[in-house]
């Protein structure tokens, strides 16, 4: 278990290589409790394949990375139970009701029956569901998949909840509720790692590693990372960087 | 187990939801059944008789009056040589041959007992065996009481010497049924996960990934079941074909093959990526192949020697095979040896392969 002390994620030279191919290469960095860490990166930068790493989906071919005080090479079993996970296409089941929806994840994650029953009836009212909660889920407005589906992946209480480009396609108005969810989960001391290729959405995080050709080229805060790059938005850091990278290309 | 259980049950729900999928599920098997076993078998009317008459005397000529008489049959040509009845076969202008032997009355009047014989189109095995038993008993009642039990019929199947019953069709469908719901359905179910995307977040939660796939596996071998006693229970009782071996020798069997098809199953949604391909790939490389090369339409023993050996290969095969000599001939463990090994050592074979690709994938 991690004391308060302990960074819930941290890596050290984690590196992922697929034959000839290095998609990630040795990134090392630490993740504080609570802490709203935005993992963004190019298409086919890395983001994902680290992601994958530190979820126990794909084993590092070299370095540590450590969730909730696990091993993800030795322990993935362990990081499973300690993290949620919502993908970027979609991860709830059109077929089932809200509520059963729920209740698999909660049955999935071992939660007792009353506890999901308790859960079930805060989320719905969060979400101001609950005249929904019988209703197919494939029926629902893309959005509020979106909202249900952060639910689902905190259901269980995780430690860390890592979110693969939660919001694609929906609006900016649609993703600003979002974030208060996610605002809600942080406060709660739920670590939020999410990837991203909205830059307005880069904005709203604690702090922003950008990935350029698997390695981590700036972490730091969005504040601080646009008066490091003199940019004025976090859309000019992240054109800077990559546009760095196609002038040595 | 509480977390495989809220899986299976997610599982259910899915397949139950799909009403349709599973009305086709469960009543694919009743209707294949009663077609086969009805729409198939058609009416014995006015066949065709050649009768090849060596003998012509009184006791033969009644037969052949009372044949001709009767609203069955209709003899259509006398002939002088086997060949003649040959070619007549042939040509399709008859569905039986009558054949006396030499000195047919007095045979029967001397010793008490003489010898006809009935021969039918074996290609249409259901048709033949009607033919021919219809024939039998107008025989019968032709001769006076007292002769009836002197005369036997001995009745031979052309270009299906084994005289395939006409209820072959159910361990067809047996193959059949279960090879579509455990391979098929399953592959499908456990892509469709691939595609929706919520295959990453099973695989990101404490559930061991093959905890998923026994749970997937969990409703399509529960449905297989109720398939199997479905067909089961017509076929005894709708039409009049109980299990002569023994019920638990066939269900083992039944569970191997099944076992084999799951394994199938996984192996092709290891491969493939989307529930299209799934479709295509179980449709084409296993439904195929089975009803052409299993025997459950055309007999094994009158293919051509390439497609006998290349028949080996499918699981169908011999799982029919075993389900035919059980249930329809009704013989002991030993003599079925030979299929139950074939489909142990698919089995083995499958599984293994497919648990390590699965494990590869991850």
């Amino acid at each position: 278990m991690t004391t308060d002390s302990e960074p819930v994620i941290y890596t050290e030279g984690l590196t992922k290589r697929f034959g000839a191919f290095t998609a990630v290469r040795g990134i090392s960095f630490a993740v504080e409790r609570g802490e709203i860490f935005g993992f963004l990166g190019a298409n086919g930068a890395g983001k994902t394949t680290a992601m994958r790493m530190l979820c126990g989906l794909s084993r590092p071919t070299a370095g540590i990375a450590r969730v909730a005080g696990y091993d993800v090479a030795r322990q993935p079993e362990q990081v499973k139970r300690c993290i949620g996970y919502m993908s970027q296409r979609f991860s709830l089941y059109g077929d089932l009701t809200v509520r059963e929806n729920l209740k698999l994840y909660g049955g999935i994650y071992g939660m007792s029956r009353t506890h999901i029953r308790q859960k079930t009836a805060h989320v719905l009212q969060e979400l101001r569901l609950d005249h929904e909660a019988d209703k197919l889920v494939g029926d629902l407005p893309l959005g509020w998949k979106q909202k249900l589906a952060f639910s689902v992946a905190i259901f269980h209480e995780p430690q860390v909840v890592f979110l693969d480009e939660p919001t694609g396609g929906v609006d900016p108005l649609t993703r600003r509720r979002f974030w208060e969810l996610i605002y809600g989960a942080a406060e709660r001391g739920i670590t939020v790692f999410v990837t991203t290729h909205y830059m307005d959405e880069a904005e709203y995080c604690d702090r922003v590693s950008i990935m350029v050709d698997g390695e981590i080229r700036a972490l730091d805060t969005p504040r601080r990372l646009r008066q490091q790059f003199d940019a004025a938005g976090m859309d000019e850091v992240f054109r800077k960087l990559v546009r760095v990278r196609q002038a040595g290309a | 187990m509480k977390t495989f259980l809220s899986f299976i049950h997610k599982e259910f729900r899915h397949i139950l939801r799909d009403r349709r999928t599973m009305l086709i599920l469960l009543g694919m098997p009743i209707a294949q059944i009663l077609l086969f076993g009805f729409a198939i078998s058609t009416e014995v009317k006015n066949s065709r008789v050649a009768v090849l008459d060596p003998s012509a005397d009184v006791a033969t000529r009644r037969i052949v009056e009372r044949l001709d008489a009767s609203a069955y049959f209709e003899v259509a040509h006398r002939v002088d040589c086997m060949e003649q009845v040959d070619e007549l076969f042939r040509r399709g202008e008859i569905a039986l041959a009558v054949v006396f032997s030499p000195y047919f009355a007095s045979e029967l009047q001397h010793t008490g007992e003489a010898r006809l014989q009935l021969i039918a189109d074996g290609t249409e095995p259901n048709q033949a065996q009607m033919v021919a038993g219809y024939a039998a008993q107008v025989v019968q009642q032709a001769l006076p009481r007292g002769e009836r039990q002197g005369v036997t019929a001995c009745v031979r199947y052309l270009f299906n010497p084994q005289a395939k019953s006409a209820f072959n069709f159910v361990p067809g469908v047996m193959g059949m049924i279960l090879l579509l719901i455990c391979a098929m359905m399953t592959s499908v179910s456990i892509v469709r996960e691939k595609e929706l995307g919520s295959m990453e977040v099973l695989l990101a939660s404490p559930m061991p990934p093959l905890g998923i796939v026994l749970a997937k596996a969990v409703p399509y071998f529960v449905l297989s079941g109720v398939n199997l006693a479905t067909i089961l229970l017509l076929s005894r009782y709708v039409l009049g074909v109980p299990v002569q071996g023994s019920l638990a020798l066939l269900s083992g069997i039944s569970l191997l093959y099944i076992l084999l098809s799951l394994s199938l199953g996984l192996l092709i949604s290891n491969v493939v990526r989307s529930q299209m391909a799934a479709v295509l790939v179980s449709g084409m490389g296993l439904i195929m192949p089975t009803i052409i090369l299993s025997g459950l339409m055309f007999p094994i023993e009158s293919m051509p020697e390439v497609l006998q050996y290349l028949s080996g290969i499918v699981p169908a095969r011999w799982y029919i095979s075993a389900v035919r000599k059980v249930m329809i001939e009704g013989v002991e463990m030993f003599h079925v040896w030979r299929e139950i090994c074939v489909l142990a050592g698919m089995t083995v074979v499958l599984l293994t392969t497919s648990i390590v690709t699965f494990n590869k994938r991850l």
